[in-house]
């Protein structure tokens, strides 16, 4: 049985340990002697103190409290919750990769270049860009390198005028923080009736102030950006650069590649296209791409291979710098590498058709009970809108979304477009099949009906979980960040 | 077909005719015909399973690793003893397959941990508010030191030469983005120089930067720098070694602003140098100006207590280009080994990881000193890992240990060219007497 279970310092009993060390081994000096006496703590931190039992009762018991991924379906849009390969978990914590030290030298880390040569070369490949680079720790990591290879490249041309970046009004918010963290004003460009952005907004904002435009491919509505190539044009035609948010790159995988559109610098999320785990909000991992006239700038070290031998280069005086310590999260790059031979070309294609046609499924069945805003073949996710329940019935997505729970699934991404109203984006990827897809949808289809029939049930949703509504406001109001010993 | 999609060929047919098309490039009618792919991807054919491991396990071989060989090399990442239960409980699909906690419902298991987490992080730092983690130790201060340009509103940020090299080139990046101006301040003894720090301080230095222990293991006078740094209104920015902090005054006691720092040390393998996690802490003062997600304590609408990501206006999800930062994920299931990892090893055994590691590497500089060959860097008090200046080269003698299963301790000359001959190593307390002895040993052999 699920319960909720204390925080694990009001279950500490003074005097309990839950580690073993081997005795001290050389001779004991005392700490006063050591260090000078001002260093020296004065009241320890107060850790619990637990056995191993109390801790892994504690821990296992939490783990509970959470709904994930191999308990079922998890349709969050544009997060790719596709499954996590068991295998991948085994090869990252294989000694020669989880317990290699990063300054050991290049010399005993072949086998860790090997694999990063090796990811970055197959990255390239599925992008169709020149040169990938794995140090990005996640997505808005790699945006920012992203940008700031755009800025250096204006830059190394002596173009210093270029000031703003061009974000269509459904991107990710990843994408205008970005930008602003590089020092870019950012301009928004509206969408059309079809989902696109709205080539003549895009016309009148590509002005020679504009730096590029980041862009995702199928956007967030799940629909392919039609005039891709016109857009390319436009925006190359006065000088600006394509960036391109791989956020939803599963929806194209060995269908098309963001190098062939005419981008010029993307990001990867491996934790979504490549299938390493998400661990409750990270570690993922960002490589970044990018064309073959932005290679000086990619962030150093760049993993090179020179008569058979891996080595870092580090000899790169247009390059960006480190945008982190050492080399990235190495051990998801085991993963996603162990992924990519698991799945081979046509693997990878398999995964795309069958995204895309899971969502197309999923979309259809749902779009008589729901408004589908943009009703055109989507991608691997499609937006649907709760506004026909709202205004009729005072029903939100939000209460939609938590009536989901009760039926055993996790909610979609809601709130999310923003062009969308009551927006609920749905992205099944290949990993379900048709009969989850099939109980999804019937679930859906009671929560209309449940909607229009017993709105207050939905309302006070959900009703079988753990904990129910949660008060977020006197959260934010008065922030409790931190346990504390009662007084 | 590939085991990971379930659809069999039957079932993608019923679902293309309730669609009523006919194949499923009609799908991708969307997509302008001149850009599809025309041929495969130029890619490795598709391996079973049991060849995928066989393949990678080969790679993983050609690596040094601390699983086979002694590692007294640290200089950031260090390699401490991991009890068993915490990969296991690492490996639990519940934390590891589920995705951020926005459902607050559906993931108590995971914002809880994070609480847990973050009161462990002020308990160690001193500090009032932690936040979820960063990406790792240097962006950490990277992002510490642009919220104290946009805290303070000045623009210089004066870093102790004595602060990670890596952690120095993410701040030369970072930086100038928001028109910060990086400013370095010299060394005295293996320590920053109060000096030169006071004589580059001025009215528009937003922030001092300092790193305890230092990169060459020595501790900085932290009251001294704090001190400096308040008497101009600089806000004082302490990157910090978690496990030392079991043993050492926390950052805050000697008013430092924000605390970071790498995390991997707390439970974490070394992994090749990531993933780990940077810790990120503030004084309550600056509560709703960090970087990153939080976690707050709350009641559901029966009273039951919970918890809930909160202070998300400050969040790129909400406040887009006006956000804090460009941040979105934190380093979760890395804070989660760390936070079990402080569980078991708890108020007493950090300490006893701290003093043992501190003991083996007093016995370990002794030793190694009268063995000849090494001169001090410095005298300054140190934790787990000392400089030496050696009169062999380095490089030989990493050589020399390699062949006699060691990872040697780092070669200061590739980022201080000022220490021709340094040598930085570390001792954990995983390391034992014998093996400190036969380390030493070794250097004695080396050919001058």
């Amino acid at each position: 049985m699920k319960r909720l279970e204390p925080v694990i310092f009001e279950t500490s009993v003074p005097g309990r340990t839950g580690y073993s060390l081997p005795a001290l081994d050389v001779p004991h000096v005392p700490a006063e002697s050591l260090l000078p006496k001002e260093m020296l703590r004065k009241t320890a931190a107060s850790l619990p103190e637990a056995s191993e039992v109390d801790v892994v009762r504690h821990f296992t018991r939490l783990s509970q409290l959470n709904f994930a991924l191999d308990e079922g379906f998890y349709p969050l849009g544009s997060c790719t919750m596709k499954y996590n390969p068991k295998m991948n978990e085994d090869a990252a914590r294989f000694p020669g990769f989880a317990q290699a030290h990063p300054l050991q030298g290049e010399e005993v880390s072949q086998g860790a270049l090997q694999l990063m040569y090796e990811l970055a070369e197959m990255l390239a490949e599925i992008t169709g860009m020149a040169g990938v680079s794995l140090q990005p720790a996640a997505g808005a990591h790699g945006e920012l390198a992203g940008i700031m290879i755009i800025r250096a490249y204006h830059h190394s041309r002596g173009d210093s005028k270029r000031t703003k970046m061009l974000v269509p009004d459904t991107a990710h918010g990843t994408n205008p923080a970005s930008s602003a963290l590089a020092g870019y004003q950012v301009v928004e460009v509206k969408s059309d009736a079809r989902g696109n952005v709205d080539l003549e907004a895009l016309k009148e904002a590509m002005t020679d102030e504009v730096a590029g435009i980041m862009l995702t491919n199928p956007n967030t509505l799940g629909l392919f950006e039609e005039n891709i190539a016109e857009m390319a044009e436009i925006v190359h035609s006065r000088g600006g650069l394509l960036y391109y948010d791989g956020a939803n790159f599963n929806a194209i995988l060995g269908k098309v590649r963001p190098g062939d559109m005419g981008f010029d610098v993307i990001h990867l999320n491996l934790h979504k296209s490549f299938s390493t785990p998400h661990g409750g909000g990270g570690p993922g991992s960002g490589p970044v791409g990018v064309a073959k006239d932005l290679l000086p700038f990619l962030p150093v070290p760049v993993i090179s291979k020179r008569n058979d031998r891996y080595v870092f280069d580090c000899d790169r005086p247009l390059s960006i710098g480190k945008i982190r310590s050492f080399y990235g999260n190495f051990a998801v790059l085991v993963r996603a590498y162990a992924y990519i031979l698991s799945m081979g070309a046509d693997g990878l294609r398999e995964a795309a058709h069958n995204a895309v046609l899971n969502a197309n499924y999923l979309a259809s069945r749902l779009k008589g009970s729901f408004l589908l805003p943009y009703d055109r073949t989507c991608k691997h996710e499609f937006v649907l809108s709760g506004k026909k329940q709202h205004d009729e019935k005072g029903v939100s997505t939000l209460d939609m979304a938590k009536a989901l729970m009760d039926h055993g699934f996790h909610p979609p991404t809601i709130y999310f477009p923003l062009v969308v109203e009551e927006a609920m984006m749905i992205e099944p990827t290949e990993t379900e099949g048709k009969e989850t897809l099939d109980a999804f949808a019937e679930a859906m289809l009671a929560i209309a009906k449940e909607a229009e029939e017993n709105p207050d049930s939905v309302k006070t949703a959900p009703h079988s979980t753990i904990v129910a509504r949660l008060d977020e406001t006197a959260a934010a109001r008065k922030p409790v960040l931190r346990w504390r010993p009662a007084e | 077909m590939v085991r990971f999609i379930p659809n069999t060929g039957k079932q993608r047919e019923e679902m293309l005719d309730f669609l009523g098309i006919s194949s499923e490039e009609e799908l991708f009618s969307d997509i302008p015909p001149s850009l599809l792919l025309q041929k495969p991807l130029d890619l490795p054919p598709a391996r079973a399973e049991s060849e995928v491991l066989a393949q990678l396990k080969a790679m993983s071989s050609k690596n040094a690793h601390a699983g086979e060989k002694v590692c007294f090399l640290g200089a950031g990442i260090y390699d401490h003893y991991i009890p068993a239960a915490v990969n296991h409980i690492a490996l639990r699909q519940e934390f590891y397959t589920s995705y951020t906690p926005y459902q607050p419902e559906l993931s108590q298991g995971t914002l809880q941990a994070i609480f847990e987490y973050q009161t462990m992080i002020c308990e160690l730092t001193g500090m009032d508010v932690s936040n979820a983690s960063m990406y790792d130790g240097a962006s950490a201060m990277a992002e510490a030191a642009l919220m104290a340009g946009a805290a303070t509103k000045k623009s210089r940020v004066l870093v102790s030469r004595a602060v990670h090299p890596e952690t120095r080139r993410v701040l030369e990046t970072y930086l100038p983005l928001q028109g910060l101006k990086l400013v370095e301040f010299g060394l005295k003894n293996g320590v920053s120089d109060i000096d030169d720090l006071a004589s580059k301080m001025d009215d528009d230095t937003a922030a001092v930067l300092v790193q305890n222990p230092n990169f060459l293991g020595s501790l900085e006078d932290l009251a001294a720098v704090g001190d400096l740094a308040k008497t101009r209104k600089a806000m004082f920015i302490v990157s910090a070694n978690p496990v030392a902090l079991s043993i050492l005054e926390p950052p805050a006691s000697f008013g430092a602003d924000i605390v970071v720092g790498e995390g991997q040390a707390l439970g974490n393998p070394m992994n090749f140098g990531g993933p780990g996690f940077g810790f990120f802490a503030v004084t309550e003062k600056y509560m709703r100006k960090i970087p990153g997600r939080v976690v707050g304590k709350t009641v559901d609408r029966d009273g039951k207590t919970c918890y809930v990501l909160t202070l998300q206006a400050r969040e790129q999800h909400i406040r887009r280009e006006k956000a804090t930062s460009n941040i979105c994920s934190n380093q979760n299931l890395c804070v989660l080994m760390a936070t079990v990892y402080l569980s078991l090893m708890g108020k007493k055994g950090l300490q006893e990881v701290a003093e043992q590691s501190m003991q083996k590497a007093h016995f370990a500089r002794e030793l190694l000193l009268s063995s000849g060959g090494f001169r001090p860097l410095s005298d300054a008090p140190f934790f787990n890992e000392f400089a030496l200046l050696s009169e062999k080269p380095v490089a030989a003698i990493n050589r020399v240990l390699l062949e006699n299963g060691f990872i040697g301790g780092y070669d200061l000359s590739r980022d201080f060219p000022e220490f021709p001959g340094g040598w930085l190593v570390a001792v954990t307390e995983k390391r034992t007497r014998e093996e400190i002895e036969r380390f030493a040993d070794c250097t004695r052999r080396v050919e001058a």
